[in-house]
């Protein structure tokens, strides 16, 4: 399988801190990758370097074999990267269904085409007997999944999901879960997430990037990588493994 | 197209808003000087509105500047016409690119050096300010001494060079009107709406599905100039003359955002209703008094800051929304 992502040797520095340390990785075509790690290990900063929010000051990031960074969050979009935000960003006064039809709009001119396609996706995310609610006024849980439906709806080739599991029930992170699956499977959807939950991360990653202090410390599949022995230290501690 | 444009709007507000519009066009034929002056600035208001609103209330960029627009489209036509006999249709093809321009280089500045918010609308102030103080000295266009039409009384309406009655200006503001707000609706309902509304709500999370925001910014602010000086052109022909004084400072400005505050930001029929509110009822107010013989200059001011503050405590979206709401005409959804 062929690289749709690949990050080679990328850090990021604010002054004096080093947020991410010489990262590399890749991400394959139809593939769902995981990076985990414990808060302040550099994860989101990681996920905005790939965005396009931050340029990393070395390091290379490569989309679909051509380098993305240091171009900006829309025209990344514009070449296929999707993104959710971790603190969840709806446009509060518009409904749900014109929030996916603005992402619907980016490869669509016609407003009735881009309707179509945010129903489409309202459908697969559970969202479509809310679509005439305004945003605002969603729950948690489905402003989670709206986030996700408005990235999905600008048709990505791969799909950045910043702890999109974070604030969900074990319910409704099964049914994320069962979604982003059927996602990948039957669209061969490639996903990159960051992710807290581990029984999300388990259930869904073929593999799983561990970031400790904005360097990678463990890479591999997710019933490997919870053995390894670093790991267990330095973020999931021992009682966690069972 | 048509069909496109009503979808979703109730019947009722169709025939209300047809109502309205065949009263507005039979108003000049039953309606005193007075009433018609009165009718013209709440029209010139409404139009105005709309225009300031596809800044403020689409995109959410605050212009405290639009004096700029309407004098530059003013200015503009006036000298054409003054000094080559150019017909204020004609000069409103150098009037509103002039305005475009200017917004642009506005937009840009602002758009391009992340100058956003509050800093935003002090910029849009200042160009206004530097336009008022250089036109003071441009005597091309009469200085600070202003620039005078020729005004005679005419035996007919001559549309093509504005010179006439002023019901031929009312009507004109009046189709200007009608037109803006059919443009608006059309403009919202398409792409470039749906990410302006996306660019109001929430800038970064509209460039994470790919928006680029500066350009779609700068498209509402040209649109938003050169319909302004739309106004302006329409202004200088009906007044008949142009102070930088009187045409740029900031208070004309605050004259233009007033409508769609009161009548309700981001709506269409807010700026129309907002004109009406604040106009016709400050007309009244000052024709009331003068009736009393009590002469209280300053008093359309006070008014204007009541209305504000009942707005804002009360319906801070605006009367239209509200009323809306309670006469169900609240948009089905689609």
């Amino acid at each position: 399988m062929t690289a749709l992502l690949a990050i080679d040797g990328v850090s990021k520095r604010f002054r004096g801190l080093i947020a991410v340390d010489r990262v590399s990785f890749e991400v394959p075509e139809r593939g769902i990758f995981a990076v985990i790690g414990p808060n302040g290990a550099g994860k989101t900063t990681l996920f905005n370097t790939i965005a396009g929010g931050y340029t990393p000051d070395s390091g290379s990031i490569e989309f679909a074999g051509a380098r993305i960074d240091g171009l900006s969050p829309d025209q990344i979009c514009r070449r296929g990267v999707g993104r959710t935000f971790q603190i969840v960003r709806p446009f509060p006064r518009l409904s749900v269904r014109d929030n996916v039809i603005v992402g619907a709009l980016l490869h669509r001119a016609q407003v009735e085409a881009a309707r179509g396609r945010a129903d489409e996706v309202l459908r697969q995310l559970d969202l479509y007997d809310k679509r005439d609610q305004r945003a605002s006024s969603l729950t948690l849980p489905d402003r989670k999944r709206l986030e996700v439906a408005r990235a999905l709806a600008t048709d990505p080739r791969l799909l950045l999901l910043d702890e999109v599991m974070a604030g969900l029930r074990p319910t409704e992170t099964d049914r994320m879960v069962a979604i982003l699956r059927e996602l990948n499977r039957e669209t061969g959807l490639t996903v990159l997430l960051i992710e807290h939950v581990m029984r999300a991360v388990m259930a869904l990653a073929a593999r799983v990037l561990v970031l400790h202090h904005g360097a990678s410390i463990a890479e591999g599949p997710p019933d490997e990588v919870v053995r390894n022995p670093a790991v267990i230290h330095s973020y999931l501690g021992a009682e966690d493994v069972a | 197209m048509i069909e496109r444009l009503i979808a979703g709007v109730p019947r009722r507000a169709l025939l209300l808003l047809g109502l309205l519009l065949i009263v507005l066009a039979l108003a000049p034929l039953i309606a005193g000087d007075y009433l018609l002056t009165v009718l013209i600035l709440i029209l010139y208001f409404a139009y105005l509105g709309q225009s300031w609103n596809i800044m403020m209330g689409l995109t959410g960029l605050l212009s405290l500047g639009h004096a700029l627009y309407v004098g530059l489209g003013a200015y503009t036509a006036a000298a054409l016409y003054i000094h080559y006999g150019v017909a204020p249709w004609l000069g409103l093809l150098l009037a509103l690119p002039l305005a475009a321009l200017a917004g642009a280089f506005i937009g840009f500045l602002a758009f391009r050096f992340r100058v956003a918010g509050v800093y935003f609308a002090i910029l849009t102030i200042a160009f206004a300010e530097f336009a008022r103080v250089g036109f003071d000295h441009l005597g091309w266009t009469g200085g600070s001494a202003g620039l005078f039409l020729p005004v005679a009384q005419y035996a007919h309406n001559d549309v093509w060079h504005l010179r006439g009655h002023p019901a031929m200006f009312y009507y004109i503001l009046l189709a200007a009107t009608a037109l803006a707000l059919i443009g608006c609706r059309a403009l919202l309902q398409s792409r470039v709406g749906y990410f302006w509304q996306a660019i109001r709500e929430d800038e970064e999370a509209a460039r994470a599905v790919g928006i680029n925001t500066f350009r779609y910014k700068m498209i509402a602010v040209v649109i938003s100039a050169a319909m302004t000086a739309f106004a302006g052109v329409i202004y200088a022909f009906y007044y008949n003359n142009l102070f930088p004084e009187q045409v740029f400072p900031i208070l004309r400005s605050i004259e233009i955002i007033l409508g769609p505050i009161v009548g309700g930001v981001g709506t269409l029929f807010g700026p129309i209703l907002g004109a009406f509110i604040l106009t016709g009822l400050a007309e009244t107010l000052t024709a009331a008094l003068n009736a009393l013989g009590v002469d209280l200059p300053g008093a359309k001011q006070v008014f204007y800051g009541i209305c504000l503050l009942l707005v804002i405590t009360k319906l801070p979206d605006g009367v239209w929304p509200w009323l809306a709401g309670r006469i169900g005409l609240q948009e089905r959804e689609k």
